[in-house]
């Protein structure tokens, strides 16, 4: 890659940079003090804003690049991707966006604990989210510094370092003065640039096959080296025997059921001012994520098609080079002027992308140490029969006065920066490791621990607090055991501990056992519980989730 | 913190199957005839208002008919991209089988999970706009005067407050 080149990329980054903190100030210039500012933006976003800023929330780099990169090398086995990410909003539309926006105040944790005791269920709850966001955090932040060495053309490992520490205080800054305001105008900005960029590599595309999608099929099938068998599952999910089969069901079950309980996408929904909002802004998400994913079908594809699947491959194994390989491609080829351009622009996006994402991480994991964690751990004990006038407010009606909650942004602020430094300090080591795994852990975990007791909360009137706490910690625990004692980690030459085996579990992905586990889990608890479920506060869960009353 | 009265009279009134009359406390303090309830009866636990709307005619309607649409359909999309997942890594040769053109049996199931989600999607947004939002909205008000009617006042106040 040119100079030209590199210092226009440069150029671009520091445009990005200057764009997210200039938001942020203006963000963070309004009272700041108040838990309902800081962790969801004062309420009153539009359905609109609040679909751009989901999407942005949910298309993170690994999507843009990634993805197209698979289709690319894989054909109809990356597609399958796509189809489970888009799929995924369904369960969120369906089951949880509107009931969760009318109980909860800011996190997952605040619907569950209107039913039960409110510490332990709190504390799990707490523990489940901030590993969903440290886990998608760390995957985010390794990919991040391999795909701004990439991009810069760069090797070596001080460009890696720079981008993980860079990102690092980029992304607590806008959480710790924007809070949940700035992240969500720093969304909707990368939304809008991640979707004209798709579009407008889309267009070229279409335009070179003069808008013939079969030809552009058709010539991708045939530089891609795997004839017709590109454009029909199974070259990478085929052959290898039956485990890496069902480790695809896995994963696309972890996909479909975890993004109903990731705690930065269920934290969006307390941003607009009623039900019928969230799910407005819903069905926004789903029209600009299938629109997303439709167009990395074709991108992948094209550059299946101009670039030539070998090509792709010799440049990153991973594929995360097909996007920029075929901007180059399309601007007018290798050393032109709008070759360079165009892979700026791209490079530029992937960036904000990778920026608005972290953010959005940040906040959530933030938002569940300081508001269930901590609150869990330093709140004031109470015992186990609700008393007369316990409400879902419980929490807030037992933290009297102003300066309590000013004391827990205090906390929040500060996690965010302990989240921070967590995240950098999991992130530098795990340079040279292949880390694409740890989002599809993510969504495990979050299928595993944070959907079951949520759906069980909202929809099952005997569900007792040991039921809740077994269902979280039924589906985290397995999650990582089965992650810890899987090729991942152990027995193969890609492992993190190569030279150890203790491979016992097949798959690399465990959802296809633990989301049944965190279910299960949930079920026994209940019905082994010696505590009956108060049927006055299922009631007024039932209640308030489905009409409304009393949402804040 | 009181809302004024017109809500109170109104929206029990307006929705058709409102809270019915065997509800235990505030049924009586609903009335349009009654006094503007100053000190209504005091009711042990906002709980008892929840359980009283929770058992009333248009809640229920409003359950079900969530319930009703929510569940077949949720099944069924979960069902169809399982069968959609389990057949592409179990039998690509059924996949592989060309339609039309360049088009496989592979491309249609695949581009059909792009529509149905749409589609679902549609169905959905549109099935709550018109079966449910309304009574929602007139239960929510009713159910929010008679919570302030009993021991969640000073709680819902206090939130009003902040």
């Amino acid at each position: 890659m040119s100079g030209h080149h590199q210092t226009l990329t440069l150029l671009l980054f520091c445009a990005v940079v200057a764009l997210t903190l200039a938001i942020t100030s203006w963000a963070g210039g309004r009272r700041r003090r108040s838990a309902e500012e800081f962790y969801a933006g004062g309420r009153l976003f539009s359905p609109v804003e609040n679909g751009f800023a989901l999407t942005g929330d949910y298309l993170s780099a690994a999507s843009f690049l990634g993805v197209c990169g698979l289709i690319a090398l894989y054909g109809y086995d990356g597609m399958l991707y796509s189809v489970g990410f888009l799929v995924a909003w369904l369960v969120v539309l369906l089951l949880v966006a509107e009931l969760v926006r009318n109980c909860g105040r800011f996190t997952l944790a605040d619907v569950v604990a209107a039913r039960v005791r409110e510490r332990p269920v709190r504390l799990a709850l707490g523990l489940a989210s901030v590993t969903v966001s440290v886990l998608y955090l760390v995957a985010q932040m390794v990919g991040a510094g391999s795909l701004v060495t990439l991009l810069l053309g760069e090797a070596g490992g001080a460009a890696h370092t720079w981008t993980v520490l860079g990102v690092g205080a980029l992304m607590v800054c806008y959480v710790t003065w924007g809070g949940m305001r700035a992240t969500t105008w720093i969304q909707i900005v990368k939304t809008v640039l991640l979707l004209g960029g798709a579009l407008t590599l889309t267009v070229l595309v279409l335009l070179r096959f003069g808008g013939d999608l079969g030809a552009l099929l058709t010539a991708a099938a045939r530089n891609s080296g795997h004839g017709t068998q590109f454009l029909a599952p199974g070259l990478r999910y085929g052959g290898e025997g039956w485990a890496s089969r069902l480790d695809f069901v896995s994963l696309g079950l972890a996909l479909v059921l975890g993004t109903a309980g990731l705690p930065h996408i269920l934290a969006r929904f307390f941003t607009v001012p009623t039900a019928r909002a969230a799910r407005r802004s819903v069905v926004w998400a789903v029209g600009l994520v299938g629109a997303f994913y439709l167009m990395t079908i074709v991108l992948g594809a094209g550059a299946a098609a101009l670039v030539g699947t070998g090509t792709v491959r010799g440049a990153s194994p991973s594929g995360n080079t097909a996007v920029p390989l075929l901007s180059v491609e399309l601007g007018g080829g290798a050393g032109s002027v709008g070759g360079a351009g165009l892979a700026a622009l791209v490079a530029a996006v992937a960036f904000a992308t990778i920026l608005a994402v972290v953010s959005g991480l940040t906040l959530a994991a933030s938002a569940a140490v300081a508001h269930d964690v901590f609150a869990a751990l330093t709140g004031p004990r109470r015992k186990t029969s609700p008393s007369p006038g316990r409400t879902a407010e419980a929490a807030g009606a037992a933290k009297p006065g102003k300066g309590r909650r000013g004391s827990e942004v205090t906390v929040a602020r500060g996690a965010a920066v302990a989240i921070g430094a967590v995240a950098i300090g999991l992130s530098l080591p795990a340079r040279d490791q292949n880390v694409a795994f740890l989002v599809g852990l993510a969504f495990a975990v979050a299928a595993s621990a944070n959907l079951p007791v949520l759906l069980y909360a909202l929809f099952w009137r005997r569900f007792t607090t040991r039921g809740a706490v077994c269902a979280v910690y039924g589906g985290l625990l397995p999650a990582v055991a089965l992650v810890v004692l899987s090729p991942v980690v152990s027995g193969t030459p890609r492992s993190f501990l190569p030279g150890l085996d203790f491979a016992y579990f097949p798959l690399e992905n465990p959802g296809l056992v633990s989301i049944p586990l965190g279910f299960l889990a949930g079920w026994l608890g209940t019905v082994l519980s010696r505590e009956r479920a108060d049927p006055g506060r299922h009631a007024e869960t039932e209640v308030r989730s489905l009409t409304g009353a009393g949402a804040v | 913190m009181r809302l004024d009265d017109h809500w109170y009279d109104a929206a029990p009134a307006a929705s058709s199957p409102a809270v019915p009359p065997q509800a235990p406390h505030p049924s009586p303090a609903s009335q349009p005839s009654a006094v503007p309830p100053q000190h209504p009866p005091v009711p042990p636990s906002p709980h008892d208002a929840y359980l009283s709307v929770q058992r009333s005619a248009a809640f229920q309607q409003v359950r079900s008919r969530y319930r009703r649409f929510v569940l077949p359909a949720g099944a069924a999309f979960l069902l169809w991209y399982l069968a959609y997942v389990v057949c592409a890594v179990s039998a690509p040769g059924l996949m592989a089988r060309p339609v039309a053109g360049v088009l496989n049996v592979a491309m249609v199931a695949g581009l059909a999970q792009f529509a149905t989600t749409f589609l679902l999607t549609w169905l959905y947004a549109r099935h709550a706009r018109l079966r449910r939002d309304g009574i929602a909205l007139e239960l929510r008000w009713a159910t929010q005067e008679m919570t302030r009617g009993t021991g969640a006042a000073a709680i819902t106040v206090g939130r009003d407050a902040r």
